[in-house]
């Protein structure tokens, strides 16, 4: 039900004309489709009904966020709803509880996580930024970079070291020294930003100070959880327009699929994006199971992100002269894979975490 | 023997004494063809000496060891790669005289107008056709991916000109003025943002017949020559050691610092492959010399497409976050020459094109498959039929 409301929503109201569109407009998102989607639901399916939310878990979540990865939509979804929303929820006080999630289910703000400040950020440890005491607060100074929508955050959860280790401070979007500026991505579909501090007097902690390692570690779990899932939309797009295409071009008087070469290459992406599926979709209904979301988190994130990028470059393939255009949309997809690929941490990344979590 | 050589020799000494730091790259071209050093296996009078093809790698180094101008052949690599091999194979003296001269000096750009929208792997389906009327043809149809149609003055053009013949027999070759009536250029742009390539509409275009190559209903054979051309163009260009795509990731492995063996064991994989390909193609070319062209010549392209993408994205993941950006962001531009794109994430996207341009490598599969190692054919249900009774789409 949800996923088929889901689907009809996106492809009536934000097919590839909207998402094209969108991706040429500096916001990168659009208000009016984000507030309908937080009243069909989305934005607070996994947030608990005290704070506004309807109380489900990730696993309906996930629903959602697989149809926004086959649609491609735009929009701050991953680091409001996925990322931000569960970081208040892991370490906020009940009176940031109280402030911050009714507005998020309501579509009503908008959250990023800012947390690295280089190309290899992935984990905890890699968090340089330092924070200072002050009379007026905690000063934060520096760079982060790869920014999710820091260009229209109301709120951005910023992580920086104090005297006893790493903690997370809440900034308003529009708080003085605060610089965003929005680079050239790969996936013009999804905006990311540098954002530069300059005397910047945070709004208060998330969490206690320097205990923000394990809240970041577990959110960088389920962002490549939901990352996961979203590959496993995008890449069954792929697979079904290879698919239509191989039926339906003709050459040497033979539909090219009735070529081994096609017809193998399709069979092995439905094998990947299958298995893609069924990691990503176990590793979204584990998401409350800490100890187990280690293993199928990483896991999930690597599979599916090989089973992506492979089905949006064999699309590619399949097409032929047709696939290399602008104009087909299938190029949408190779880059979102390439770049979801590389998002908090690669491939790599993610099985040096498996074989960790697993103890080899 | 000895003769040649020297002959070569003098004719190198020559155009190098007249040449200085301000000479006009184009002048330079032109007094190159002039003293036969274009392409030296051609005939006297058409940029060769008639000596063995292998001594145009002499010329190529030492006017590349000399700082001369060499790059006329990135500006007009379907000219320059394919064309000159069409005109001197398949064209009149006449023909060869108008227009290798130009081609050579990059006055006059080239395009090959072979891929249709119904007609790509499966070349000698084409449908684009021409009547003739008196010492004219007209031409009608429509033709895609053309790259570099935007720049060019003249057009490599098979066209159907008997539908009643099966596919192969039915197509005759023209060379087209770009510039004439009738002749639509429209841009189409590709996943990097540019537009390398177009579409191109005929409308009644005349082209004069003393414009045809060979014979009427020889088009595929002198098509099949083009390709040839093409694939060494491609993919028989021999690079030091460490350049292109490979020499890009391990200068982006030293820029990033990194030191991760897994990392290391990949990038290490990839340049033994890299090195491996390479060798391969210098020994092809050893063989072409001596005359016996082996297999090693048709897996240079195959090989070379495979692993410039696999290693465009993997110097992506060696960028970690880096790689999700896009410097300078996609511009909707039409370049002029088939450049080679500078950022590595724009070298990943273009990357993507090359196991489809100049033949896709399932087509070199199934090549390599059946004339190189004798494999029996997939079976072919449009060989024999009329070509107007063969089912497209
Ligand atoms: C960047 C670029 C530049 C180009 N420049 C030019 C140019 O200047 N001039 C020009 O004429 N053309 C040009 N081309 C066109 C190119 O030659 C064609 O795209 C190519 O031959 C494939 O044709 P197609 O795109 O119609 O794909 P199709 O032939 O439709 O192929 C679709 C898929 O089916 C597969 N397939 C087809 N037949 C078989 C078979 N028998 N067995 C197994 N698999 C098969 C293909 O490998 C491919 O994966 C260019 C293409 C690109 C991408």
């Amino acid at each position: 039900m949800l996923r088929e409301t889901t689907r009809r929503f996106l492809e009536d109201r934000a097919d590839s004309m909207v998402v094209r569109d969108l991706m040429e407009k500096p916001d990168g998102y659009d208000s009016e489709l984000w507030k309908a989607g937080a009243e069909l639901g989305w934005h607070g399916l996994a947030i608990p009904e005290e704070y506004g939310g309807i109380g489900f878990g990730f696993t309906e979540l996930s629903i959602v966020v697989e149809e926004l990865g086959r649609a491609l939509f735009p929009g701050p979804f991953l680091s409001t709803v996925v990322m931000a929303a569960n970081a208040i929820l892991i370490a906020g006080s009940e009176q940031q509880k109280q402030e911050f999630l009714p507005d998020i289910a309501a579509g009503e703000r908008i959250m990023t996580m800012a947390l690295f400040d280089g190309p290899h950020g992935a984990d905890p440890s890699d968090v340089a930024m330092r924070a200072t005491a002050t009379k007026e607060g905690w000063v934060l100074d520096g760079l982060k970079r790869y920014v999710a929508y820091g260009n229209v955050a109301d709120t951005l959860i910023v992580a920086a070291r104090t005297e006893s280790g790493v903690s997370l401070f809440l900034v308003p979007g529009d708080a003085a020294g605060l610089r965003v500026s929005i680079v050239p991505t790969l996936d013009a579909t999804r905006r990311e930003t540098d954002v530069s501090f300059d005397q910047v007097v945070a709004q208060g902690l998330l969490g206690r100070e320097g205990s923000a390692g394990p809240v970041i570690e577990r959110i960088l779990l389920l962002a490549n959880v939901a990352l996961a899932v979203e590959q496993v939309g995008g890449a069954q797009w792929c697979l079904e327009t290879a698919v239509e295409y191989a039926k339906t071009r003709f050459q040497f008087g033979r539909a090219i699929g009735s070529f081994q070469a096609i017809k193998h290459k399709c069979a092995d992406m439905l094998v990947a994006v299958e298995h893609g599926k069924s990691a990503a979709h176990w590793a979204a209904r584990n998401a409350d199971d800490e100890a187990e979301t280690r293993i199928a988190s990483p896991m999930a994130k690597a599979v599916c992100s090989d089973a992506y990028v492979g089905a949006a470059g064999e699309t590619i393939q399949i097409l032929g002269g047709t696939g290399f255009t602008w104009e087909h949309d299938v190029h949408l997809y190779l880059k979102r894979a390439k770049s979801t690929s590389l998002m908090f941490g690669g491939v790599r990344h993610q099985r040096r975490l498996l074989a960790k979590a697993l103890g080899f | 023997m000895a003769d040649e050589g020297a002959l070569v020799d003098e004719r190198i000494e020559k155009l190098l004494s007249g040449f200085g730091p301000d000479t006009d790259p184009k002048e330079f071209w032109g007094r190159q063809y002039d003293l036969g050093l274009a392409w030296v296996h051609f005939k006297e009078g058409f940029g060769g000496l008639g000596v063995k093809p292998k001594y145009q790698s002499v010329v190529q180094d030492r006017l590349e060891a000399a700082g001369a101008p060499v790059g006329n052949r990135e500006l007009n690599l379907l000219g320059i790669g394919m064309g000159a091999g069409v005109l001197s194979a398949h064209g009149t003296e006449e023909q060869q005289r108008r227009w290798l001269r130009p081609m050579f000096t990059t006055d006059e750009i080239w395009c090959q107008l072979f891929s249709e929208p119904g007609a790509g792997s499966d070349l000698a389906g084409l449908s684009t056709k021409a009547y003739r009327d008196g010492d004219e043809w007209i031409v009608n149809g429509e033709k895609i991916w053309t790259t570099l149609a935007h720049v060019a003055k003249w057009g490599m053009l098979p066209v159907r000109t008997d539908p009643d013949a099966p596919k192969h027999r039915g197509i005759t070759y023209f060379i087209v003025d770009m510039k004439a009536e009738g002749v639509d250029v429209r841009p189409l742009y590709q996943i990097t943002g540019e537009a390398e390539f177009n579409e191109v509409f005929f409308g009644d275009v005349r082209i004069p017949d003393d414009q045809r190559i060979d014979a009427v209903g020889a088009g595929w054979r002198v098509a099949m020559t083009t390709l040839m051309n093409e694939r060494v163009a491609i993919g028989g260009k021999i690079l030091p050691r460490e350049s292109g795509a490979i020499g890009i990731a391990v200068e982006t492995w030293q820029e990033y610092g990194l030191d991760d063996p897994v990392l290391r064991d990949e990038l290490a994989r990839l340049w033994a492959e890299t090195e491996a390909m390479r060798l391969t193609t210098i020994r092809a070319a050893e063989m072409r010399k001596v005359g016996v062209p082996g297999p090693e010549g048709s897996t240079g392209k195959l090989a070379w497409a495979d692993l410039n993408k696999a290693i465009t994205a993997f110097t992506l993941d060696m960028m970690g976050w880096d790689g999700t950006l896009f410097p300078g962001g996609y511009q909707k531009v039409r370049p002029t020459s088939i450049g080679d794109p500078k950022a590595r994430q724009k070298q990943f996207l273009r990357a993507r094109a090359n196991s489809i341009e100049g033949g896709t490598s399932e087509i070199l599969r199934n090549i390599l498959g059946e004339r190189v190692l004798g494999l029996p054919g997939e079976p072919r249900v449009d060989k024999d039929i009329p070509w107007k009774d063969v089912r497209r789409g």
